[in-house]
């Protein structure tokens, strides 16, 4: 070999993500791990953040005494119904949408109007309309995740493969057909993405929501524990909070891996 | 059944695509399209599936369909068009659902189908897990299911490489000699046109016209690839071509 020979660099590397089990974890870990000895060392001040084991034993208090479910249930009744409303308007509008110039034409304004208000300042107004009871969550959270699942559908199904439609039409298959068979299966993903966004808004709104006139719920519960400083309890809630993000994403996970195995 | 094209002529806003195209379709053969890129080749099938509306001019379907036909006019895709999300089965089933059949019947009808284009071992299997030259296959068969009276087929083999190319055009071939069917066939490739065609068009570039109609009265199933008479044929053909497909790529792209 001549003395100019060198070895062809790799430099194709990095650009494709990859699924990874367990880095998700050890983030939590390594940070709560930091929390405990900070707060343990008195290098962090009780003030600052409560002990991470502190809020564990208040949410082992909580679980024993049985409050957890007094909270947890009218929560998720209120965080199920609420985004099933959304989310179900939200797709036929949606849909209405994609497959409606006329519908296109009429709502899309209508929906990027609604879309930026902070759904949070027309609670009042819910409590007007809907009553101080559940009513006025339900409809909080559903305007929530229907404008997001709304915007989610008709992109989706605006980016269906136009020839998989010409097909359908060329073997003579019925609107109903092309739309149930076709549109909406190639819509999913999409569909299924804009989910994820609009749970995670939902989860914000029904804190919001229990923030105004609930006994029971992880908002009350919350809102009673700051307002008296209890920052374990505090901090208790918003594991719950989180926790129900993480297993909300992860359901939708498991629905994409289920719907979309199809896919490439 | 016999498709007659009478005086077609068709434009885009201001580009005229096609310019005065009448021209029969015989009940039983394969008539080929060629003509250079842009000449309007795969329009002339979309106007004359009914996927499109020529602006003037009339397309008539003469004689009557073959018994238990779905769909008289049936495509064949140059990029498949397969439902991802459905195995090779339901893509064939979902042209069948709308008739409303019983079970067994369309039962009968997929298992014969998969049968004809050899694909029986892959019925369960996802259009994902699949070749080209197999969902090509899964298309053809998904055509023949609803027995149509033509078979419209716009550059089937376009999206294959060579090899795969030349083995569909052997399963053509044999699917036309065990059942003729009526079928046009749009490329852009001048050996599949001489492998499958009893008449080949040849279209001018833009504004397409017919330049030329070519028969070649051999049987399907006595050409063979390298054939010096089907050779003869390609460079005639080519000679046709070469002129307008130098010009029309040339031309300023302006749509």
């Amino acid at each position: 070999m001549s003395e100019n020979t060198r070895d062809v660099a790799f430099r194709g590397a990095g650009f494709s993500p990859k699924r990874m089990r367990g880095i998700g974890a050890i983030v939590f870990v390594v940070l709560i791990l930091l929390a405990e000895w900070g707060t343990q060392t008195g290098w962090i001040s009780a003030l600052t953040l409560p002990k991470p084991s502190d809020v564990l034993a208040t949410f082992g208090e909580l679980y024993n005494t049985g409050r957890l479910f007094d909270h947890l249930a009218p929560s998720l009744t209120r965080l199920i119904m609420g985004s099933l409303i959304g989310v179900s308007l939200g797709i036929a509008v949606g849909t209405m949408i994609g497959l409606f110039s006329l519908v296109r034409a009429g709502l899309v304004p209508l929906v990027a109007a609604i879309f930026p208000i902070p759904k949070i300042a027309l609670l009042p107004l819910f409590v007007i309309w809907f009553g101080i009871g559940e009513g006025s969550k339900y409809a909080l959270i559903a305007l929530g995740t229907f404008t997001p699942t709304v915007v989610a559908t008709y992109g989706a199904v605006d980016n269906v493969d136009r020839t998989l439609i010409r097909m359908g039409q060329s073997f003579g298959l019925s609107w109903a057909s092309i739309v149930r068979k076709i549109v909406l299966p190639g819509a999913m993903p999409g569909i299924l993405s804009g989910l994820r966004i609009s749970l995670a808004i939902a989860i914000i709104l029904l804190v919001a929501a229990e923030m105004l006139g609930a006994e029971y719920g992880i908002g009350a519960y919350i809102l009673e524990a700051g307002s008296l400083y209890d920052l374990e309890r505090l901090f208790a809630g918003v594991v719950i909070l989180s926790l129900l993000g993480v297993i909300v994403s992860a359901g939708i996970g498991l629905l994409e891996r289920r719907l979309l195995r199809w896919r490439t | 059944m016999e498709l007659r094209l009478d005086a077609i002529a068709h434009s885009y806003g201001e580009t005229e695509v096609l310019r005065d195209i009448s021209l029969q379709i015989p009940d039983g053969r394969i008539v080929c399209i060629v003509g250079p890129s842009g000449c309007g080749k795969s329009t002339l099938l979309r106007l004359m599936g009914g996927l499109e509306q020529a602006s003037t001019g009339r397309i008539l379907q003469v004689g009557d369909t073959p018994e238990k036909c779905l769909n008289p006019l049936t495509y064949v895709f140059q990029d498949f068009a397969l439902l991802p999300w459905r195995s090779v089965r339901g893509n064939i089933s979902l042209v069948l659902e709308d008739h409303a059949l019983p079970t067994s019947e369309s039962n009968g009808i997929i298992t014969d189908v998969l049968a004809r284009t050899r694909l029986t071992d892959f019925a369960d299997a996802l259009p994902k897990q699949l070749s080209g030259g197999m969902k090509q296959r899964v298309a053809i068969a998904r055509a023949l299911a609803v027995n149509p009276a033509v078979m419209l087929l716009d550059e089937p083999l376009s999206a294959l490489d060579s090899q795969t190319r030349e083995l569909l055009m052997d399963d053509l071939v044999q699917l036309y000699t065990r059942e003729p069917f009526t079928a046009v066939y749009v490329t852009h490739n001048l050996n599949e046109a001489v492998r499958l065609g009893h008449a080949i068009v040849v279209l001018s570039r833009r504004p397409g016209r017919i330049r030329d109609i070519v028969e070649i009265p051999e049987p399907l199933d006595s050409r063979h690839r390298g054939d010096p008479a089907l050779e003869a044929r390609q460079s005639h053909l080519w000679d046709l071509m070469r002129e307008e497909a130098q010009a029309a790529d040339e031309e300023l792209v302006d749509v």
